[in-house]
């Protein structure tokens, strides 16, 4: 099973039920996971939003950048709470990115080290711009 | 110029030490190549066709005496004694060790420079015009909003993994000089009765499908530049093509969805952010302007008569005088160019010792700065119109006097074949040839201001739409040939270039460019420039003249 970080500690135990957005969609229950395509929009969701326990954005490749945007959305428009998961071509190097958009769990690559992937996720002191976790650093200085 | 503070410089010291982890992870064997391909091109190094090359950014082309002693230091050291100026403000080494880029980049940093986002698909380098702050037609400084985007787009986490690269330009003149329409987005800066006002244009550029960019937003407060711009990367970052990178700039996919629904799309996703957290505060906006304030200009004489008298004397001085210095804003200062286009030299070229000389100019003449320009030059922008001779004596003993800015010789050139592993010809040997053809000045100033420029491959780093005569190098069966354009314009008055007709073998250009003028000097009426002819005239006349049997 892939390695999964939830919320900064590394776990491989994870029962839930994701659905791909055409199953949950036609599905009764708004209550299970479901995950998104990069190309897949984030409006589709709106309306469950408070309902959905986790939402997994795939990275098709590590070069695709959709998904941050998608997770800028679901965290600052829709003010989505619940698990947002990296799913996909997801590498240690881009785990700064990922978190500063919002997702706080990822499911890794093969082949990447949890360790070191835990270790980058601080990344840089500051940020210049607003991020899921900072204000822009023009409002501190 | 801008100064950093501790926060600054941490974010450069923190790349550094981040790409050198990645550097050795990679020659470890722990990163594999083709991710390790993509990070370092985050940070301007490239794999060129005999060695790496590194891009390190210069923000809106200011460079201070120290920075360009640091950069002459490096070029010594880690180079071959020479660095080349880019179409984009920035500087190019072209053969570093990629071993040594993170010792390179720990020495930028310790004068306030980098190679962040100088290339990959991400916001590259902010450019400007190079005469802001001291530019007769001035509307209002750009550097300052070049800065802060600069700094909002530096590791923007949404924005490091676009469909494609994506270059943003700013002015705040009467005449462009940034280039504002043939950039992703151009801002244009305007006054509305004393209040500042933007004006942003989306989906211009050059390359495979050059796109003069239409204006999609006018009037825009300032305090909201950076959400709109936000809202402007966020459509085209969930948007814009990733099938197929020939079209994957955001000019396609504004032109996919025209202008009228793309600039819908981007304020519907700008409603959404306005006023909030990202709005700018005034505090910052004039913090950045602090560092951008008026030198500390002496009240001098205008006009200075051992200068002004020179003017019209046909001297060597009085060339240069006509050609490469400029009106200045301050009564008894000019703005004095550097066209590092001499011939037999690579056009952007300069040396250690070059790099050296223009640093210790810039401390004695012009308040310690320079500017890098789009046209490969260097603008020294303050200096004392009585020191004009002086200055004009040391350029001629270092090789940077030439007097030819703005005229045909001061050709804009990418490295071409030579260098980029991306061209499909050589430009460098083309822009030698025409220099050699026309070396008789007084025939260049009666010809007067034209613009040529040459691209080796349609990626188009030369800007050859956008020349009075374009080159393009081009690949035939394995041969490399130059199909010919002309009519373009890079200003105000933006146009694109149209194609001559079938290309030409590389010994033939240089005869060509002699058929263009001619057509031009036979047409012109009174001063008018090769541009104004072309456009009086049509292209059919220099058809005809250069096919003629």
């Amino acid at each position: 099973m892939s390695q999964l970080i939830v919320d900064g500690k590394v776990t491989t135990t994870d029962d839930r039920e994701i659905l791909t957005l055409e199953e949950f969609l036609v599905s009764s229950d708004k209550s299970t996971g479901v995950w998104l395509d990069a190309h897949e929009e984030v409006e589709t969701l709106s309306d469950f939003i408070g309902k959905i326990p986790v939402i997994a954005l795939n990275f098709p490749t590590f070069a695709d950048g959709r998904a941050y945007s998608s997770a800028n959305l679901l965290r600052r428009h829709y003010g989505f709470e619940g698990e947002l998961r990296a799913i996909g071509d997801v590498r240690i190097d881009q785990f700064e990115q990922m978190a500063r958009c919002g997702f706080n769990a990822f499911e890794l690559a093969d082949g990447q080290n949890a360790q070191r992937a835990i270790e980058r996720m601080q990344g840089f002191a500051i940020s210049y711009q607003l991020t899921i976790d900072r204000s822009p650093l023009f409002r501190q200085r | 110029m801008y100064v950093y503070d501790e926060i600054d410089q941490k974010m450069v010291d923190e790349r550094v030490a981040q790409y050198r982890d990645q550097t050795n992870r990679f020659l470890a064997g722990e990163l594999p190549a083709d991710e390790f391909q993509h990070l370092r091109l985050r940070n301007g190094l490239y794999i060129q066709r005999l060695a790496p090359m590194l891009r390190i950014a210069v923000p809106y082309g200011m460079l201070s005496s120290k920075q360009l002693r640091k950069l002459a230091h490096i070029t010594r050291k880690y180079d071959r004694g020479y660095a080349h100026l880019t179409t984009r403000q920035n500087i190019q080494l072209n053969w570093p060790q990629l071993e040594e880029v993170p010792d390179i980049l720990e020495e930028l940093a310790s004068v306030e420079m980098h190679a962040i986002q100088t290339s990959g698909n991400c916001i590259r380098n902010i450019t400007s015009d190079q005469f802001a702050g001291v530019a007769v037609d001035e509307i209002e400084d750009s550097r300052p909003w070049a800065e802060i985007i600069r700094q909002w787009s530096t590791f923007h986490p949404e924005f490091n993994w676009l469909p494609r690269k994506f270059k943003i330009a700013v002015t705040g003149a009467e005449k462009d000089r940034a280039a504002v329409q043939v950039h992703d987005i151009g801002v244009r800066i305007s006054c509305d009765a004393g209040v500042t006002k933007f004006e942003i244009l989306v989906g211009g550029g050059l390359g495979r499908t050059p796109v003069i960019g239409p204006v999609i937003k006018q009037g825009l407060d300032p305090k909201h530049l950076l959400t709109y711009l936000e809202a402007i990367l966020r459509v085209y970052n969930r948007y814009g093509r990733r099938d197929n990178k020939y079209k994957a700039r955001i000019k396609i996919l504004v032109r996919a969805m025209t202008p009228e629904v793309f600039a819908e799309k981007v304020e519907k996703e700008w409603n959404s952010i306005k006023d909030g957290e990202a709005t700018l505060t005034q505090s910052e906006i004039d913090r950045v302007k602090g560092h951008f304030t008026v030198p500390q200009y002496e009240e001098l004489e205008d006009p200075v008569p051992d200068i002004d008298d020179r003017i019209t004397d046909n001297s060597g001085f009085s060339d240069w005088l006509q050609q490469n210095v400029k009106s200045h804003k301050k009564a008894g200062y000019s703005i004095v160019n550097l066209a590092l286009k001499a011939t037999g030299i690579p056009p952007g070229d300069v040396t250690d010792e070059q790099l050296e000389l223009i640093a210790d100019l810039a401390d004695k003449f012009s308040f310690g700065e320079v500017r890098i320009t789009h046209e490969q030059n260097v603008t020294l922008a303050d200096v004392p119109k009585r020191d004009l001779h002086s200055l004009w004596l040391s350029l001629v003993d270092a090789e940077l006097a030439s007097p030819n800015l703005g005229l045909l010789t001061d050709i804009i050139c990418c490295p071409g074949g030579d260098y980029c592993s991306l061209a499909n010809a050589k430009s460098i040997p083309v822009a030698e040839a025409i220099q050699r053809k026309f070396d008789d000045l007084d025939y260049l100033h009666d010809l007067g201001e034209l613009d040529l420029n040459i691209s080796g491959c349609m990626n188009a780093c030369g800007h050859h739409h956008v020349g009075n005569i374009g080159i393009l190098g081009v690949d035939k069966k394995g041969q490399e040939f130059y199909q010919v354009s002309i009519g373009g314009s890079g200003y105000e008055d933006a146009t694109l270039a149209k194609i001559l007709g079938p290309s030409f073998a590389q010994n033939e250009i240089p005869e060509v460019v002699q058929k263009l003028v001619d057509v031009h000097l036979k047409n012109r009426q009174g001063e008018e420039r090769f541009i104004d002819t072309f456009r009086r005239i049509g292209i059919e006349p220099f058809k005809k003249s250069v096919y003629a049997s």
